[in-house]
């Protein structure tokens, strides 16, 4: 009843393609995005932030990343925690050996890094596809975390390999407390995910789509293939590699290589496939579901009072069962639900 | 969009409650966040250890408590990842009065959380891991790798290897193959093998093994055409057990090999089965039974409290681990009363000063119950380690055997002069002006 959209009529192109087309829609994500910024800060608590929503948001940051390449564009990947790690080691290398970089300049060259990297390591997708690909991507994974750890010099000569996070400082303003970098961290988020968002619906975007859905016809109709494929990698790398670094500088502070490891890889791979394939909003629900989850069920587990070695096992056996139970009814993804739910809605209190 | 807020909503209201109820909870006591990780990969070390610690809270309740604080506190699971850890420091950190301690386990969960500590005045202590350069206070106020560190363990090995050598310079001309799991980890000794490498002139060989080490023919052929003399077998989790068996099957003696601390537990060498007997490994536990486990048995588990399902790991070398670190909170906290009032429960800040004061020497360890179970500690603001000393232990086929009747101590002077390096470097990454805190 309140969902509807009868009498919005678009007039003009711009109003045509818009991101929401729905005025309700509209209203409704810009009313989040202010209470994001401007009550969270105010409400949340210390642990809220640190534990909760800073996580979140670099994992959905991630989680975008890998969505592009392989929701939009077809090729799968379990690298992206190797893309994660350049983005990180290069923004440290950038702060500690470039004297008065900004931090931003430095995420961003950072990203740079990662999308070089990850171009290179896109290159056999122009011969392989499908599983083929994945277990070429995973030697991404393997090669990054064994250079970052073998070449002293990335890691400024520590003889242990570990990287301390310098001190995140814009136009002189610090970044020290929970709220400050989670408010950095939103704001980086809310861009990309906006930069991401306008470009699947550009020509980039659509030429992905079009090679996701069959890379021949693709060609025939004119895409160039390896242009296509290539920019899909940079795209999502640079994506991967700004979430790295702010993993390293506005989450845990001090990191080694190890902490980007495959299974990091696989959480992403999990977060976009619970999440959504080929969905913005799919990311960052998956990352909602794959970071929340444990740390409510192990709250809920929690409060049962069963002794400890119980609960540990409680809680990983029912994730496991709720993933296997959201792949079998809706193996599109929670975006998928929530499109549903909104059709569902636009004829409510009247379906025919 | 709509349903990440709801969600949002969901957790917020959940955490809501909890908080309150924890808020609830008897504020007279001094809690202790527990971050434990009893499923996954690691699974066996971290039950045993902090199954130790708790039980060692209980013997202390059990006893009337600190001056009659009496010890609380809550598990929170890891899986020894460093993103819960953090989650679980977070959650933990305010919860009932306040966090005095904590204790990981685990390297990446000590690292994501160094950062916070100074902030919320929590110390940390790292028994035989994390950060070596930590020892020093000045640069690291909050971190505590008490009893010993990784490079201490290492000048220790070289120690070791000396003395049964008939003396350090007959190590010239040596050949010692640093056989590690290749990690952060793994290479954190390189640096002290490197300086003992020139300064006494055996030949360092080193071989990484991929993480997890589940096939080590390559390496064990490589050790076999090289035969050294020594082997350093810095391993973690599997690799240990299958390091065993390959060397019998190559047929190296095992008296040859030298573990790592974390190579050398029940875990470790029960599942390589006879291809374990006579391996030696580092560890800071003479193995044992002492007064204070018989306690733990008669008090803890005759009422039915004990926190291992399997008593036949009491006193074992994680539990025993464990009941050593909950000892040295303990004493922490009990200093931190001395000093700020008897009876009283201590905040985060006056437990560090507890902690940076540490004497524990073996008249005090006998008090306890645990004479020479642990080297003994003095701690300063210069040193959060104080001891620095490790031991040498044999697996006979069944349990663990001392090796070396007395505690053997490395090049200390050496590892002074790197950590002050090390932590200076730090220091000037993060623009620390190192200077000790007042008590």
């Amino acid at each position: 009843m309140i969902y509807r959209e009868s009498g919005q009529y678009k007039t003009s192109y711009i109003n045509d393609s818009q991101i929401f087309p729905i005025k309700q829609d509209r209203y409704a994500v810009l009313a989040f995005i202010a209470f994001a910024f401007l009550a969270v800060p105010f409400i949340a608590t210390p642990y809220f932030f640190s534990a909760i929503l800073i996580p979140f948001l670099i994992f959905s940051l991630a989680a975008l990343g890998l969505n592009i390449l392989t929701g939009y564009a077809g090729q799968i990947s379990l690298g992206t925690a190797a893309f994660m790690a350049v983005g990180a080691f290069a923004a440290y290398n950038f702060m500690l050996r470039v004297p008065g970089m900004p931090i931003l300049l430095a995420f961003i060259l950072g990203g740079v890094c990662a999308s070089m990297v990850g171009i290179l390591f896109g290159l056999p997708s122009l011969r392989i596809r499908g599983f083929y690909l994945a277990a070429s991507t995973l030697a991404t994974q393997f090669f990054v975390v064994w250079c970052l750890t073998k070449v002293p010099w990335f890691t400024n000569y520590s003889s242990s390999g570990v990287i301390t996070a310098q001190e995140v400082k814009i136009l002189g303003f610090h970044f020290n407390t929970p709220e400050e970098k989670y408010l950095l961290v939103l704001a980086i988020v809310c861009v990309m995910a906006l930069l991401a968002k306008n470009m699947v619906r550009s020509t980039v975007g659509r030429s992905w789509m079009a090679v996701r859905d069959m890379d021949v016809a693709a060609e025939v109709i004119g895409f160039r293939i390896m242009r296509t494929k290539l920019t899909a990698f940079a795209v999502s790398s640079f994506y991967c590699g700004v979430a790295g670094a702010l993993f390293a500088y506005c989450y845990v502070g001090t990191v080694e290589p190890e902490a980007y490891n495959l299974d990091l890889s696989f959480r992403i791979l999990f977060m976009v496939i619970i999440g959504g394939l080929g969905s913005i909003l799919g990311s960052f629900l998956g990352a909602g579901f794959i970071v929340l989850l444990p740390i409510v069920l192990s709250y809920i587990v929690h409060v049962t009072g069963l002794p400890n070695s119980v609960t540990s096992n409680v809680e990983l056996m029912v994730f496991g069962a709720l993933i296997i139970f959201f792949l079998i009814v809706e193996p599109h993804g929670l975006a998928r639900l929530w499109q549903v739910a909104k059709e569902k809605l636009r004829l409510w209190p009247f379906p025919h | 969009m709509k349903l990440k807020f709801v969600k949002a909503l969901a957790v917020s209201a959940v955490a809501a409650t909890t908080a309150l109820t924890g808020a609830l909870a008897t504020a007279q006591e001094q809690f202790i966040p527990i971050l434990s990780y009893r499923v996954g990969l690691y699974a066996a070390g971290g039950s045993g250890f902090f199954g130790g610690a708790i039980d060692y809270f209980n013997l202390v309740n059990a006893n009337g408590g600190i001056n009659g604080v009496k010890i609380s506190w809550e598990e929170c699971e890891t899986e020894y990842a460093a993103t819960r850890g953090v989650e679980c420091y977070e959650r933990l950190k305010k919860k009932n009065g306040g966090a005095t301690l904590v204790e990981p386990l685990g390297t990446g969960i000590a690292y994501g959380i160094l950062d916070r500590l100074p902030a919320d005045k929590v110390p940390m202590t790292t028994l035989g891991y994390g950060r070596s350069d930590a020892a020093n206070g000045q640069v690291f106020p909050y971190v505590f790798p008490l009893i010993t560190s990784y490079w201490n363990q290492a000048a220790g090995m070289i120690k070791y290897l000396g003395d049964k050598s008939g003396g350090m310079d007959k190590l010239k001309g040596k050949k010692i193959v640093h056989l590690y799991h290749d990690s952060a980890y793994g290479r954190e000794p390189f640096p002290v093998l490197e300086a003992y490498e020139k300064q006494l002139g055996f030949q360092l060989i080193k071989i990484p093994v991929p993480h997890p080490g589940t096939d080590q023919n390559a390496q064990w052929l490589q050790i076999r055409q090289a035969n050294p003399d020594h082997v350093i077998l810095w391993g973690w989790g599997v690799m240990n057990a299958v390091a065993l068996k390959t060397a019998a099957r190559v047929g190296f003696p095992r008296e040859k090999m030298l573990g790592v601390w974390w190579a050398g537990s029940e875990e470790d060498t029960i599942p390589a089965g006879d291809a374990a007997k006579g391996y030696t490994t580092m560890t800071f536990n003479t193995p044992g039974n002492y007064p204070v486990i018989d306690e733990i048995r008669k008090k803890v588990y005759g009422a039915n409290k004990g926190n291992l399902s399997d008593k036949d790991r009491i006193g074992s070398v994680y539990h025993m681990r464990g009941i050593t670190a909950a000892m040295l909170w303990v004493e922490g906290i009990r200093n931190a009363q001395n000093k700020y009032g008897k009876g009283k429960v201590m905040t985060g800040e006056q437990v560090r000063w507890g902690l940076e004061n540490l004497n524990v020497d073996e008249k005090r360890q006998r008090e306890l119950g645990a004479l020479n179970m642990f080297p003994t500690i003095k701690t300063s603001c210069q040193d959060h380690e104080g001891s620095g000393a490790v031991k040498v232990q044999v697996w006979d086929g069944k349990a663990w055997k001392a090796v070396t009747p007395n505690w053997v101590i490395g090049d200390r002077a050496m590892i002074q002069k790197m950590v002050a390096e090390s932590s200076a470097k730090y220091a000037a990454e993060k623009k620390i002006t190192p200077a000790c805190l007042p008590g």
